[in-house]
């Protein structure tokens, strides 16, 4: 009984202690820049939130005592979100990086009630209100690159796709890919399998699995986990790509490069705007170029002269003499998409919702 | 030796007592394990329990706490209905999704339009989802035999998979810039599920889940289908006796709570979330299932348990941002709940008898 007060007593006096630093905290006016984080899966998934959490901490590492950062983890789009992003606001955060698509509806939400705090919203369009930014990374760089090596790299002429989101961001990278290989390789046929999520090593383990029986000896993922390439290391000569993250435990074989997101720049360029007071609203799309897309070591298992043309095509990319969408091309319905020697233009890139010529596949209605 | 004997009667004190014991050994083993985690156990009960009620911001966290629980406590009502007599539906998470798809759909095929009509027109579409879908294992089982289980369980994943189409294609926005989802429903006032005061959290569905609350206990304290609900979970072999039909109690069940989840759904989708995407669904149905076993199958009983888990999610979030808490940390927190509860349950059939070890 004694126990049990005690502990009653010690959990009102905790809340009155935690209740008294939060007061202290507010009445000195925060000193540290608070920033937030809300991830959509889990900051061990190896892909994707690992490469955002590695750069929030990497911006700590940054900032060291002048900055305090928090984060949530597994926040599901909708109502959750809108209120983890609510209450992170509530306790003093002064920006918050949302990062998920999914988000992109409550980020804007939220932020017409806290205009002091700001926000990023990562991969989004909706700017709604002054203090939301948005950022995401030209993906579909690294896919012409991943594309070129799957092309030479094939034997079954069969590459298989693990496809998270029929959305812009991942048909363009599914097209970027789909163009290289079959610029190198003009037998090359994809296979590609919607997960409909952007982390579960189940689902994304079964896909690839699919694909490998049906043919695919180069798998190429858009999802978050590592379990397609523990699915092709078990099936043997089964070539995959890094997503997100470097994935370099199942290098050199089969993962043989990647296409790493390189945030911490970022992270540390818009605290900084917070802390001096210069943060404005921007819409940032950066490329291999601004290092924002980064390329994880082509292997060994890669022909050298298969990898000098990759990292020639990846010079060419980040100095912008090469752009992967230059014509001609045609969508899928042999209609003209680019002209000879046509550029594809930022907007016609965001709203992508089709598939180039040549792939043998139907976007999900 | 220790042994478990059975009780001659369930023990009444026991089966109220259960739940409260549960989450007392929650909180101490779930202290012991953020103690191992490095972080102050104290400090870590108060943020998930406390703060969300009383603390600094409680203003936000309870509306929060109606927003989170009502749509649990609906569908774990009708949940309970079938568990008390022992016809399970475990796919509640796709009526959720088919009520959802249902009460969207009819708002959206009027837009722009503004009428009075829409709204409620949304509500019976909605309910009409969410039964036509438990529909499917209720008519199978009463006409094949079927295990309502399992094909209730399988159509939660067609289900998904006519959310994912409807999302990239009936339903989604055409001004959506190519992106799935539908339109946001927050922004198409006769089709907005609102708050009925502003920041109240008190939306139709709250208001609903309330009404579930007192209709389940009139029916079970006090009505003939209650009474035959009950005799058909505890002795299904009187009930067969007195005249019950089990055909027309199968699809009664099913049927209701796959009602109670279609609304939950569509009032889901037209307020808090806004929008038919292809993540709408995050497990309502599934976590009704622990409220409704948690709340004892009584009506009572599933109001508070639906709170106390909406409690434990939103305390959860607090403590992951506030003491850097992982995830699992309050998943493994949140299963332990279960865990104790089915435990302690044990007791109110079974008394541990101590006696001296028999030679052998």
């Amino acid at each position: 009984m004694t126990f049990t007060k005690r502990a009653a007593a010690k959990l009102l006096l905790g809340t009155a202690l935690a209740a008294t630093m939060g007061t202290t905290a507010f009445a000195d006016g925060h000193e540290k820049t608070k920033v937030g984080f809300v991830y959509v899966g889990s900051v061990n998934d190896g892909g994707w939130t690992t490469s955002h959490d590695k750069a929030r901490l990497a911006m700590q590492e940054h900032f060291g005592d002048k900055v305090e950062t928090v984060f949530v983890e597994n926040v599901a789009e909708g109502p959750d979100s809108e209120r983890v992003m609510t209450q992170m606001a509530l306790d003093g955060a002064d920006l918050i990086f949302t990062t998920s698509f999914g988000y992109m509806d409550p980020t804007n939400n939220v932020a017409a009630k806290f205009p002091d705090v700001k926000f990023e919203h990562a991969t989004g369009y909706k700017r709604l209100h002054d203090n939301v930014s948005t950022y995401s990374a030209r993906f579909y760089e690294g896919r012409a690159i991943q594309g070129h090596i799957a092309g030479k790299m094939t034997k079954s002429n069969i590459v298989g796709y693990i496809g998270s989101y029929p959305i812009p961001e991942v048909i363009r990278g599914i097209n970027s890919a789909f163009i290289h290989a079959r610029k190198v390789n003009p037998d090359v046929q994809f296979k590609i399998i919607w997960a409909y999520t952007w982390f579960d090593a189940a689902k994304e383990a079964d896909a690839a699995k699919v694909l490998i029986e049906q043919g695919a000896d180069v798998v190429l993922q858009h999802t978050d986990s590592t379990a397609p390439q523990a699915a092709a290391q078990e099936a043997g000569n089964v070539t995959t790509f890094g997503q997100a993250s470097d994935m370099e435990q199942y290098a050199p074989y089969p993962r043989v490069s990647s296409i790493i997101d390189e945030w911490a720049p970022y992270y540390i360029a818009r605290t900084q705007a917070v802390m001096d007071g210069t943060w404005e609203q921007i819409d940032t799309w950066d490329g291999i170029g601004a290092g924002m897309v980064g390329i994880g070591e082509i292997t060994e298992a890669v022909p050298a002269d298969v990898k000098a043309e990759a990292e020639a095509m990846k010079a060419a990319i980040a100095d912008g003499s090469y752009h992967p969408f230059t014509g001609p091309l045609n969508k899928q319905d042999g209609t003209v998409f680019l002209a000879e020697g046509e550029v594809a233009d930022d907007g016609a890139l965001a709203g992508m919702n089709f598939y180039v010529e040549g792939l043998d596949a139907e976007l999900p209605q | 030796m220790i042994a478990l004997v059975k009780r001659p009667e369930p023990s009444r004190v026991f089966s109220l007592a259960a739940p409260l014991l549960a989450v007392l050994a929650t909180m101490v083993f779930g202290g012991l394990l953020f103690a191992v985690l490095g972080k102050d156990p104290i400090e870590a009960i108060a943020t998930i329990f406390w703060e969300p009620l009383f603390g600094e911001f409680a203003f936000f966290y309870r509306p929060q706490l109606l927003i989170k629980g009502a749509p649990l406590v609906l569908i774990a009502i009708g949940l309970s209905l079938g568990f008390k007599a022992g016809i399970w539906n475990i796919g509640a998470e796709g009526q959720y999704i088919m009520g959802a798809l249902f009460g969207a759909g009819a708002g959206l095929a009027f837009y722009p339009l503004e009428s009075a009509f829409i709204f409620p027109l949304m509500v019976l579409a909605g309910a009409f989802g969410g039964w036509v879908w438990a529909m499917i294992p209720a008519v199978l089982k009463v006409k094949f035999g079927t295990n309502e289980i399992l094909v209730s369980l399988m159509l939660v994943y067609v289900a998904e998979q006519f959310l994912a189409s409807m999302s990239l294609g009936l339903l989604r926005n055409p001004e959506g810039m190519g992106f799935p989802g539908s339109r946001n429903l927050q922004q198409y006032s006769s089709a907005h599920n609102a708050d009925l005061i502003a920041g109240s959290g008190m939306h139709w569905g709250v208001v609903v889940a309330l009404i579930a609350v007192i209709f389940a206990y009139v029916l079970l304290a006090r009505h003939r289908l209650g009474f035959a609900i009950r005799v058909t979970g505890e002795a299904p072999r009187a009930a067969a006796f007195s005249g019950i039909n089990p055909a027309r109690l199968v699809l009664f069940c099913l049927g209701m709570s796959g009602l109670l989840a279609g609304l939950a759904g569509m009032f889901e989708v037209s307020g808090p979330a806004g929008q038919v995407t292809i993540d709408f669904n995050v497990g309502y149905g599934f976590t009704a299932i622990i409220v409704a076993f948690l709340g004892r199958l009584h009506p009572v009983g599933i109001l508070l348990a639906g709170l106390l888990m909406a409690l434990t999610y939103i305390g959860g979030d607090i403590a992951q941002s506030k003491m850097g808490l992982p995830a699992a940390a309050i998943q493994v927190f949140q299963g332990m709940l279960l865990f104790f509860l089915l435990a302690l349950d044990l007791f109110t059939n079974y008394r541990l008898q101590f006696k001296r070890a028999e030679a052998v």
